[in-house]
């Protein structure tokens, strides 16, 4: 089924355009109708509270799930069911809510990990790892290196993520993401679970990300100072909808938005 | 922020990625190979290399294999002697229709014939996990056994039912077929299991094997760093019988000389090699010669070495003892150890490197 026609969004720096999209599980209406966009180069927070549909607006953009209606147009392309590793392809990154690292592997494979689609030396050069397999291993260690410095990782580096504590798997679930060097970069709940210090340490992170490489970030958040200060526009679903749009100052206003969700602690 | 002065960091993280960064590993694994190229074919009698040393090599190389399908990629298979017998049947066919052709060569190639079927069977691997998988490759095995057994065409119809391992030279000594002497056999065994290894070990430690650990341990999130899931597996499945059906081949050919299929392909053969990977340790490649180390020897030092030691004991008192060592130690590294002895000696090393501090 097609979404009836609507006005196409009309702004050339659009990097993703979100259109009249609604997702049914079963009776479940997780999101209904909801439209919005992300600017190149904007950090855009996606807020609501619990079961707001959050997570599978992020779920729908990276093909987990497919809109039972309407549709996502990323660079100007519209894919009908697009599914993950293409949007992998297409340069969308990812973190998950509940960490989705790959437990048994080093905090330095899981980030190689990530360059995965940027290494091409074939299968025989693999076998011998020599030439072509080597230096790739080499350059892109170095990449690696450079995001692990970033990050402040360097004493994890051959840990197994899964022995590593919460927050810092966080971190290095956010250097996977980064070493794809994405150009839309989808972090979902980022800073659940963690400190203060903690927090403001992944904050500055996502900062430096988008305004050192220019990084488009879509940010789901529940602690509103952290959206306030970090975030350039707000959307807010409540009950799969979007009650409100706009800058963090308007939607702060925004009389939905205080019913919704500021008025009730998180 | 040392690795980006220029020009050092070519070299220290080739050398980071090294597969033996310490020295004395290094060191150990020479003395390792002088020991299994040069003194074991000159001290090592007949019976120790034919019964101890053979089976041990032939089955390491299938563990291999099966470690790269279960320990890597998280995809378990109960069809590795199928997959072997399929290698074993394959070089049979070919040296049949192509005697000129080097024997080595047809041991290899006929690792593409099971890496083939193994696709095959591992289709179904996208859409089923687990037990279900595990019983959709014991149908694997099950069918490919009822093919060993009920065309003729495949053992050339030979009155025995089993491979005859013709007489093939290499440089005009003979390497299989009864006149071919046990340590010439026993070196080509090994040299190709040494090969296939560093091969092996060259494969997990680059992109193809953090491609089949991401789809282990998180096959969502694999996803999104762009491995497309189903041709990871199917690459897992080719590898791993690759390695199996070359496993295979050795086994006939070279070790055994001729083969009563029924029973070294059978579904028996697949579980103690699964047995060998539990023990030994899920996704480890010296784990895998150190579980089928144990488990290829295990029966022999019970069947002969308790009697040499002064234990009497039955020859099927021995084979019950065998399989009750077998599942106890199954039962303890599923649930203490996962990664097996592997895992044991790493910590063994660990604490050597530290000796005689306790931390
Ligand atoms: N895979 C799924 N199957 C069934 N229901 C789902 C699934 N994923 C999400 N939902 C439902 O969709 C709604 C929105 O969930 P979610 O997107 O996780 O919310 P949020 O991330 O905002 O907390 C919830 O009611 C949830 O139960
Ligand atoms: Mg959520």
């Amino acid at each position: 089924m097609r979404a009836p026609d609507t006005p196409v969004i009309v702004k050339g720096e659009a990097l993703l355009a979100v259109e009249n999209v609604s997702l049914r599980f079963g009776g479940v209406k997780a999101l209904t109708d909801v439209s919005f966009d992300i600017r190149k180069g904007e950090v855009r927070a996606i807020i609501g509270p619990n079961g707001a549909g959050k997570t599978s607006m992020l779920n729908c953009i990276n093909g987990f799930y497919h809109p039972s209606e309407g549709r996502i147009t990323f660079k100007g392309e519209t894919r009908r069911r697009m599914r993950p590793f293409e949007a992998a392809r297409g340069g969308i990154g990812r973190t998950f809510q509940n960490v989705a690292l790959f437990k048994g592997m080093t905090t330095l494979d899981n980030i190689m990990a990530g360059r995965f689609l940027k290494m091409r030396s074939g299968f025989f050069w693999q076998l011998l790892r020599y030439g072509p397999a080597m230096r790739e291993e080499v350059e892109h260690r170095r990449f690696v290196e450079d995001i692990i410095d970033f990050l402040q990782i360097q004493h994890i580096r051959k840990t197994p993520v899964g022995k590593l504590p919460y927050g810092l798997q966080k971190r290095v679930e956010l250097g996977r993401a980064l070493a794809m060097e994405p150009e839309l970069l989808l972090l979902d709940e980022p800073m659940a679970g963690m400190n203060l210090e903690e927090k403001e340490d992944m904050s500055r992170f996502i900062l430096d990300v988008n305004q050192q490489y220019g990084t488009t970030i879509a940010l789901i958040e529940h602690d509103m100072g952290v959206v306030m200060d970090l975030s350039d526009r707000v959307v807010v679903l409540e009950y799969g909808r979007k009650i409100a749009d706009g800058t963090p100052e308007e939607v702060k206003r925004d009389q939905r938005v205080i019913d919704a969700y500021l008025g009730v602690a998180h | 922020m040392f690795y980006r002065d220029a020009g050092q960091y070519k070299s220290s993280y080739a050398a980071d990625r090294a597969v033996f960064p310490l020295r004395e590993d290094r060191i150990g694994l020479a003395v390792i190979l002088l020991v299994a190229f040069v003194a074991i074919p000159l001290f090592a009698g007949d019976f120790v290399i034919k019964t101890v040393m053979m089976p041990f090599l032939v089955f390491s190389l299938a563990a291999i294999g099966l470690n790269i399908l279960t320990g890597y990629t998280g995809l378990i298979s109960l069809g590795t002697a199928g997959f072997m017998g399929v290698g074993a049947y394959a070089c049979y066919k070919l040296t049949t229709y192509f005697p000129g052709v080097n024997i080595i060569v047809w041991i290899l190639a006929s690792g593409f014939f099971s890496a083939a079927v193994g696709v095959l069977f591992g289709l179904p691997s996208l859409r089923i996990k687990g037990f279900y998988l595990a019983v959709a490759t014991l149908a694997a095995q099950f069918f490919l056994q009822w093919c060993f057994i009920r065309i003729p065409w495949l053992y050339n119809y030979n009155t025995s039912g089993a491979i005859e391992v013709p007489t093939r030279t290499l440089f005009g000594v003979p390497i299989t077929g009864a006149t071919a002497a046990i340590e010439v056999r026993y070196l080509i065994l090994l040299s190709a299991v040494v090969l296939m290894t560093w091969l092996a070990s060259n494969l997990v430690h680059g992109r193809f094997g953090r491609m089949w650990m991401a789809v282990r341990d998180m096959d969502i999130a694999a996803e999104l760093m762009g491995i497309r899931l189903l041709h990871t597996k199917l690459l897992a499945f080719a590898v791993s019988s690759f390695y199996a059906g070359v496993a295979g081949a050795l086994l006939v050919f070279i070790w055994l000389g001729g083969a009563e299929a029924g029973d070294v392909f059978a579904i028996r053969q697949s579980f103690l090699i699964l047995f060998m990977i539990i023990i030994g340790g899920l996704g480890s490649l010296v784990g895998s010669f150190m579980g089928a180390a144990f488990i290829s020897a295990l029966p022999t030092i019970l069947k002969f070495g308790l009697p040499a030691m002064g234990i009497p004991i039955a020859g099927a008192t021995a084979e019950h003892l065998n399989f009750m060592v077998i599942g106890a130690l199954i039962i303890f590294f599923l649930i203490v150890e996962p990664h097996g002895l592997a895992r044991l000696w790493q910590i063994a090393k660990q604490k050597l490197r530290i000796w005689p501090f306790p931390y």
